[in-house]
């Protein structure tokens, strides 16, 4: 495409009209940062932006409505895990059972290297117990490597409880209303 | 030579060196804060000893306005490792920062920025040919960069030390020949006299507008700022002539640029604006008194301020210039027109004499 530019007029070639459209529109831009405040920075650590809905932070557990831990320690998520960032020590057979019934164990250790981990959600997506979520914190500060290595405690006390989700309880009650479901034949 | 002569010239070298010094410290800042607040933003507004918090009203006030930035930029520069590049030729790279600092803080002598404090004039070298010392400094600045350039053994300094010298001397030219109409005004070289001639007959923008505006474009090349920032070119070079340099060697550079632009600012308002006077309440004629005295550098600071806020406002208005835009403005457009200016200029003084 060939676009025909048109020669420059006098004044044009002056650049004069043209300095004096620059010192008005960076003029007006100071004027309004000066003094209508209109500024386009958010002062990070006094500011903080409304994180969306499905925003992917870090992972932490969850415990269900009565407390209890609802991971079962299958370490999915340490397989699936691409940076290797989950470390997860199992009870062993004579190991502590779980604090809730229909589980037969929960982790012994359970530790997220938050230098390793890259935010992906596969945890959360392969977690069979819905026990893993990534939440919404995006800012982590340590002092040491060391630090940084959340372990179990730190994870439930940081992931709370995630309300509504409860899948062996929801999955008993489709099993009691099948059970009183009318069959027709 | 006398010891009063040579006490207060001391006096007077290190107070002035040391204001420049701040001045340049403060311009960085200045330009932080008013780049920011034409592109929307706050700038440097965190930087502050610990205890400046507790001041009531005024300390949040001072931590807002980065006051304390320039310190903490000046102790970063200082703390940074000098770290000297594989391949360099030592001494131009050690010499290069020295070179570009010292001609521009050597312009400052021969200002006249304030008529007198006590039996003392407020200018460290009164000079005769004071023009010409300056345009003879001034090119001198040159060698800096070039050698910077040189000395980096890199191809980015090296096309930015190139640039520079291309461009210096074609503004040298337009620069020295644009002052010609003033001194033919004048008819003297000191700048003091020159000072003392727009007292009597009015600031010489008005005599000479053409002039000032082919000097004030000119000393925006002169001193690398944008929209004639080639030799640095930050999109083009990285960072052009000091791409290689670190810690107190790049911040040499920086101030030998700032210094550059606080001593064009303060020619044009001696050259142009009458230097440390203004027109009325009596502040026209060298001061008696203390008093007197202060107010006339206070003056003449607060005209270098307006001038030093131009040099950076203009800095976010506009794009660069292409090099052969560059080129041609210096050659094609400048140098004749300082020409036609200057023959302008002599007949009219011929046809009324």
């Amino acid at each position: 495409m060939i676009v025909n530019r048109k020669p420059l007029t006098f004044w044009e070639r002056l650049y004069l009209p043209a300095i004096l459209g620059g010192f008005k529109v960076t003029l007006r831009h100071a004027w309004r940062t000066l003094f209508e405040r209109k500024i386009v920075t958010m002062e990070y650590p006094e500011q903080k932006w409304a994180v969306p809905p499905d925003y992917r932070g870090a992972p932490y557990l969850v415990k269900d409505q009565e407390g209890n831990t609802k991971c079962v320690s299958c370490q999915l998520c340490e397989f699936v895990c691409p940076p290797k960032a989950i470390k997860i020590i199992p009870p062993g057979p004579a190991g502590q059972t779980a604090d809730r019934p229909n589980a037969e164990k929960m982790p012994l250790e359970f530790e997220i290297n938050m230098l390793r981990c890259i935010f992906c959600g596969f945890c959360q997506e392969v977690c069979p117990e819905e026990a893993i979520f990534l939440q919404k914190d995006y800012s982590f500060t340590g002092t040491s490597r060391e630090e940084m290595i959340y372990d179990k405690e730190k994870l439930l006390a940081l992931g709370g409880v995630h309300g509504g989700i409860q899948k062996w309880k929801l999955k008993l009650e489709e099993a009691r209303e099948q059970e009183s479901f009318p069959v027709k034949l | 030579m006398d010891w009063n002569f040579i006490i207060f010239s001391a006096v007077k070298i290190a107070v002035v060196i040391g204001v420049v010094q701040g001045m340049v410290a403060y311009a960085v800042l200045a330009e932080r804060k008013i780049s920011a607040w034409i592109q929307d933003r706050v700038g440097p507004n965190r930087t502050a000893p610990p205890f400046v918090k507790f001041i009531p009203i005024v300390g949040p006030f001072l931590i807002r306005l980065g006051i304390f930035q320039p310190l903490a930029d000046g102790l970063k520069f200082m703390f940074k490792e000098d770290f000297t590049p594989a391949g360099v030729r030592k001494i131009y790279f050690f010499l290069a920062p020295a070179i570009a600092v010292i001609p521009a803080m050597l312009t400052v002598a021969v200002i006249p920025f304030g008529s007198t404090m006590g039996a003392q004039k407020m200018v460290i070298a009164d000079l005769n040919v004071g023009i010409l010392y300056t345009f003879g400094i001034v090119s001198l600045g040159v060698y800096g960069i070039v050698l910077a350039g040189y000395a980096a053994n890199s191809k980015y300094p090296f096309l930015g030390g190139i640039r520079s010298s291309a461009q210096m001397i074609s503004y040298e030219i337009s620069m020295s020949l644009s002052v010609i109409p003033v001194l033919l005004i004048v008819g003297n070289l000191n700048l003091g006299q020159i000072i003392n001639w727009q007292t009597q007959h009015g600031w010489l923008i008005i005599y000479a507008p053409v002039a000032f505006i082919i000097f004030l474009v000119a000393s925006f090349a002169e001193t690398n700022r944008l929209p004639f920032d080639l030799p640095e070119a930050e999109t083009e070079l990285v960072a052009g002539y000091h791409t290689e340099y670190g810690s107190m060697k790049f911040a040499l550079f920086f101030l030998g640029e700032y210094s550059n632009m606080i001593a064009s600012a303060a020619m044009m308002v001696t050259l142009f604006f009458g230097g440390w006077t203004l027109p009325f309440w009596g502040l026209d004629h060298a001061a008696g008194t203390l008093a007197g005295g202060i107010a006339h550098i206070l003056i003449f600071l607060i005209k270098m301020c307006a001038f030093l806020v131009l040099f950076i406002w203009v800095r976010w208005m506009f794009p660069r210039f292409r090099y052969d835009q560059l080129m041609d403005l210096g050659w094609r457009r400048f140098l004749p027109l300082a020409l036609v200016n200057i023959l302008v200029t002599a007949i009219i003084l011929w046809m009324r004499s």
